[in-house]
């Protein structure tokens, strides 16, 4: 039988390669292969959830482009673009650990998976520190929502789709951090059972996160700024 | 045909004791907490049959008080309130709890693993939680019922849901968006399984069709299931915080929750009915002794129905305001859509040609499917005829189309297949007598029920209607006839298929000589599927030459 | 009653939609014959025991015969679907085309009535009188939920949404009363928001209007409420404020400020009075306030008909 990328890595650097396979599976490379199909086949699912909110929010642009330029110029674009910056680069460090994690390099892909974690908690806070300034700005729909009143429901409407994608997306990233820190930690302890597929198979849930982001960002930052 | 295992050699149903070298897996732990724990993708499927059949009685009860009221023409049983209560929870009920989960979650569950040689699912774990997912939707929807029920109807259009329904709409449009990712669990389930999983020399085109029909299922489940998610929280949120995105009153527009609904709910039409195809293919194979006349075809025009199935949700609004030529458009795509679903019927048809015929209990019900269908998927392009719909779309001609398949489909192939797999599953054998008069019943009771609401539509009743104009009673009081003789019909298996647990002959590995891998293993089979996994070196159907079948079949003519 | 329980044909629609209704039944009807015909007589012929040939004695050529049949049974359904679309999508596609002399009448729905006004100033309750061999146009919106017109004997049915117009046209060429339902699931009373169309004799139908008559028509009514509302303070003769004159605009195209071009329709004057600020004429500035909340359906239908009318005379009497 052909052996495994990290079977040939383990056996050249003379260790054994820490795989738990599951009673239901004929080998690890039949386990590997099934946890990356299960994750692309969910991301799929994603896609579909986050796609529907993306349909409606082009229904409702289309139907009040004045309101949502005017409430897009709201949004807070120094905080929106240092994000997009910070999470790209996230993903580098994600890719990284995953590479470090098929490597065996387990030290490495603890540090890796750590970063990304830090870069991802650093998302979120700005995150929330925009949140707030949103609040204090009365552009909290439901809640004490206040606007020009000829573009009141349209920058209503924009708002309710900013915090809804906005606010998806962050549960998504903070599952997402969570995932990676309990990673990193095991790495760090050296307990790399199966590291090397769940490192593979988080690292495509966080790049899906990121995608996301890559397209709320120009649709909710920067509908107005030309 | 497996080269591992020998053939049954016996000819006599149910005289060979069960295997007793290997224990099955029902004996693997008999608390209820093992049961609850389970990742046996055999004991999730039975889990799985118990709630749905619940969901299916308590469906079936409100549908019966629904049928009592429209005997007569004025709504003298229950208010009208009540009334719509009744046909918004029997939508509810039947679809989200039981047609979409049926075939794929039940028989699905079970049988994948097997046809295909593995020990199990993909992601055990997923299973048993998809099924948690389940009953948790399930209880909301319970707990909108027992709080006083939904009156928006199945479909939840807006603004009526939104703004002006006064019942508890958010349990409703909770318990359906839980239950929705138990349907996208089994789905991806199903599709790493049956991609990473096959047994050694199982190519695609040696699957079974029933494997084929659950892996398109599964992709519609993936693609189609989460829109429906999303479109519910947009309804939550009008709801609740009065966000206007559907009704116009607050700036929103009615026609996109439309589009938004139909571009799930369409393709959940498919989920409802390629699993059943895929049971009738099993079925006419092995009680027509003969293969599956152009599996290719089939196998391809599952997939065909998969995709062009995404592209035709605006059939459903072609008098809804949309424009012209978008109804033009989605007419034609729903003409091509039944193209290879004509074709299956054909091919079916074609597969009785030059067989060796037998009409044990399965095939009753699957030849109904057929017959049913047919009828179901004729009157389906009355609906895609643009002008023909503007008289017939929202009357009781829809009501009956939709019956025709779902129910004399459907849930007739999903009967056929629970008859069919009962000596695997359970390991017994049921009084075929009985099972056969059950499938009659079903069939004559299914027909006097629906084919008189075919005739209501073209007289002009609308449907949702809790009280109706005099000239329509005769047509009523014909199909309210007919639904207690249906109702006998789905009593009655209860009823033998329960006895048979108890005190039904056993069964061998393989009482109907069938073909598949699924029919190597003992019945029932053991924790973990297989012995060895088998390799497989045949195309499916391999009943020609059927040199065992013919000894069979020869043997009970007596020309042996 | 025709074959097959269809009701009466009332209107010039109906023979066109139950020729296509017969032959698409003729033809599904003969198909599911046909099959289930094959399947009685294999199921018969090749049922286990009988004395048949069976499949193993079957000459391969035979079984080479299976892709001309397979190709058959998908071309010959093809053909015949593309026959039926294209009859019955031809004969949708009337539904757009109203006749240029066709009566208009105004129809509100709400839960749970219908409320129709003509023109000359009637008004009806879940009833629709209306003379044979006239087109009419129905002109439809919604106080509330979606409902659904629905006359069985025309062979119509048409959604009536909130926040928009939908038109449904007719010729009714039968006197009677016949059926109107609300086909679209609206609440509590759904089954019980319907009436009658009642279809008369040109002569009847004047009797009728006459006896109903009395009251304003709907222009007149319009023209009071245009006053009432102040919209002649900016749109009347004399107005200081700079505002498009509305004289003869009906039907007319309209120049946009964003470069495009419109025709000012029903939609178009019902969302100027609502949604002025999306829809700005050419060389005005955006300051029209909006009615939405204070102007109710009915009252919009009554000055559209009166703006409509400025189209027929320059010279009403103010």
């Amino acid at each position: 039988m052909a052996q495994t990328r990290a079977a040939a890595i383990a056996n050249a650097t003379g260790g054994q390669t820490p795989i738990r396979l599951a009673a239901h599976f004929d080998d690890a490379d039949q386990q590997r292969a099934a946890a990356t199909l299960g994750m692309w086949v969910f991301l799929t699912t994603e896609t579909l959830f986050f796609g529907a909110l993306f349909f409606a929010y082009t229904i409702a642009r289309s139907a009040y482009p004045d309101a949502f330029a005017a409430a897009s110029r709201h949004t807070s674009v120094i905080l929106g673009t240092t994000n997009t910056a910070i999470l790209l680069t996230s993903s580098l460090f994600m890719a990284l650990a995953v590479r470090a994690a098929a490597m065996r390099a387990h030290r490495l892909a603890a540090a890796m998976l750590m970063v990304t974690a830090v870069l991802g908690l650093s998302f979120a806070g700005i995150k929330l520190t925009e949140y707030a300034l949103e609040y204090r700005e009365h552009l909290v729909p439901v809640v004490d929502f206040a606007f020009a009143p000829d573009l009141f429901r349209g920058a209503e409407l924009f708002f309710w789709i900013y915090f809804t994608s906005t606010g998806l997306h962050l549960v998504h990233l903070l599952i997402g951090i969570a995932l990676v820190s309990l990673f990193a930690w095991r790495a760090y302890r050296a307990e790399v059972v199966n590291l090397a597929t769940k490192v593979e198979v988080v690292g495509l849930y966080w790049h899906f996160v990121d995608v996301v982001w890559i397209f709320l960002y120009p649709l909710l930052y920067l509908v107005a700024r030309a | 045909m497996s080269t591992t295992l020998p053939l049954p050699d016996d000819a006599s149903n149910g005289a060979a004791p069960r295997a007793t070298s290997q224990s099955s897996y029902l004996d693997a732990g008999m608390t209820v907490r093992s049961w609850l724990t389970t990742h046996d993708h055999k004991r999730i499927a039975i889990l799985y049959t118990l709630s749905i059949t619940a969901f299916f009685f308590i469906g079936g009860v409100v549908a019966t008080m629904m049928r009592i009221e429209l005997a007569t023409p004025d709504g003298d049983l229950v208010s009208a309130e009540t009334y719509n209560k009744l046909f918004t929870m029997h939508g509810v009920v039947m679809v989200w709890f039981f047609l979409i989960p049926s075939i794929p979650a039940t028989l699905g569950n079970f049988l994948v693993p097997l046809m295909i040689g593995a020990r199990d699912l993909a992601f055990p774990r997923l299973n048993l939680a998809s099924w948690y997912l389940y009953v948790a939707g399930g209880a909301f929807t319970i707990a909108a019922l027992v709080l006083g029920g939904v009156d928006t109807g199945w479909t939840f259009y807006a603004p009526f849901s939104t703004l002006y329904s006064n019942t508890h709409v958010i349990y409703v449009l909770a318990g359906v968006f839980v239950v929705g990712f138990s349907s996208i669990l089994t789905g991806l389930n199903f599709i790493v399984t049956i991609h990473k999983m096959r047994a050694p020399g199982l190519t695609w085109f040696r699957l079974p069709l029933f494997v084929w029909a659950n892996y398109a299922t599964a992709a519609i489940l993936v693609l189609a299931t989460p829109v429906l998610a999303m479109t519910l929280v947009l309804l939550a949120v009008e709801r609740i915080a009065g966000i206007g995105i559907f009704d116009p009153a607050l700036g929103g527009d009615p026609l996109l929750f439309q589009h938004l609904f139909w571009f799930y709910s369409h393709p959940a039409v498919y989920i409802m009915v390629l699993p059943a195809m895929g049971v009738v293919s099993e079925i006419v194979a092995c009680f027509a002794r003969n293969p599956i006349f152009g599996y290719r075809t089939m196998a391809y025009a599952i997939i065909a129905i998969a995709v062009v199935g995404f592209l035709v949700w605006g059939h459903h609004m072609f008098v809804s305001g949309q424009s012209t030529y978008a109804g033009v458009v989605f007419s034609m795509l729903s003409f091509l859509v039944a193209i290879p679903s004509a074709v299956k019927v054909f091919n079916w048809t074609a597969t009785l040609w030059h067989g060796r015929i037998t009409y044990a209990a399965p095939m009753l019900y699957a030849l109904g499917f057929i017959g049913l269908f047919t009828v179901g998927g004729m009157t389906g392009l009355f609906l895609a005829s643009l002008a023909l719909d503007v008289q017939l779309t929202d009357t009781y001609f829809v009501v009956a189309h939709f019956h025709y398949i779902m129910v004399g489909g459907s849930v007739s192939a999903y009967l056929g297949g629970i008859h069919f797999w009962w000596p695997k599953i359970t390991g017994r054998l049921y009084s075929d007598r009985w099972a056969r008069f059950a499938a009659i019943l079903l069939f004559v009771g299914f027909n006097f029920t629906f084919f008189p609401q075919y005739l209501l539509g073209i007289a002009g009743m609308p449907r949702r209607y809790h009280q109706y104009p005099p000239e329509f009673q005769t047509l009523n009081v014909l199909s309210s006839a007919g639904a207690v003789i249906l109702a006998l019909g789905y009593l009655l298996p209860l009823l033998y298929l329960g006895w048979s647990l108890f005190r039904g002959p056993r069964a061998n590995a393989n009482p109907w000589h069938a073909t598949g891998l699924e029919w190597q293993t003992p019945s029932p089979p053991p924790q973990h599927n297989f012995a060895s996994i088998p390799e497989v070196t045949e195309p499916p159907y391999a009943y020609r030459p059927d040199r065992l079948g013919r000894e069979v079949v020869q043997a009970r003519e007596g020309t042996r | 009653m025709s074959l097959l329980g269809l009701p009466a044909q009332a209107s010039s629609f109906a023979p066109k939609v139950d020729a296509l209704f017969y032959a698409v039944t003729a033809v599904t009807c003969a198909v599911a014959i046909a099959i289930f015909l094959t399947l009685i007589v294999f199921g018969i012929r090749y049922r286990s025991g009988s004395p048949t040939r069976r499949a193993e004695d079957v000459p391969a050529a035979q079984a080479r015969a299976r892709k001309r049949f397979e190709l058959a049974w998908t071309l010959i359904p093809l053909l015949l679907f593309l026959s039926a679309f294209g009859w019955a999508g031809r004969l949708y596609v009337e539904r757009d085309e109203p006749p240029a002399d066709a009566m208009v009448v105004f129809v509100v729905a709400k839960q749970w009535m219908w409320k129709a006004q003509h023109a000359s100033g009637q008004r009806e309750i879940d009833e629709l009188h209306v003379p044979v061999g006239q087109p009419i146009r129905l002109v439809m919106t919604s106080q509330d939920v979606i409902h659904s017109f629905f006359v069985p004997a025309f062979r119509l049915k048409q959604d009536v949404l909130p926040g928009r117009y939908t038109e449904m046209w007719f010729t009714p060429t039968k006197a009677g009363r016949f059926h109107l339902f609300c086909a679209e699931y609206c609440g509590t009373d759904h089954s019980h928001m319907g009436g009658d169309v009642v279809v008369a004799d040109r002569a009847e139908f004047q009797r009728w209007l006459t006896a109903h008559g009395g009251a304003p028509d709907m222009a007149a009514r319009g023209e009071a409420l245009f006053r009432e509302y102040g919209c002649s303070g900016c749109h009347g003769a004399n107005a200081a404020v700079h505002a498009p004159n509305l004289a003869g605009i009906y039907g007319k195209p309209v120049p946009l400020a964003d470069g495009t071009t419109t025709v000012a329709d029903d939609r178009y004057i019902r969302d100027s009075i609502l949604l002025p600020q999306r829809e700005v004429v050419a060389g005005y500035a955006p300051i029209m306030p909006s009615f939405a909340g204070r102007i109710g359906d009915e009252e919009i239908f009554d000055l559209i008909a009166y703006v409509r009318s400025l189209a027929d005379t320059r010279d009403r009497p103010r």
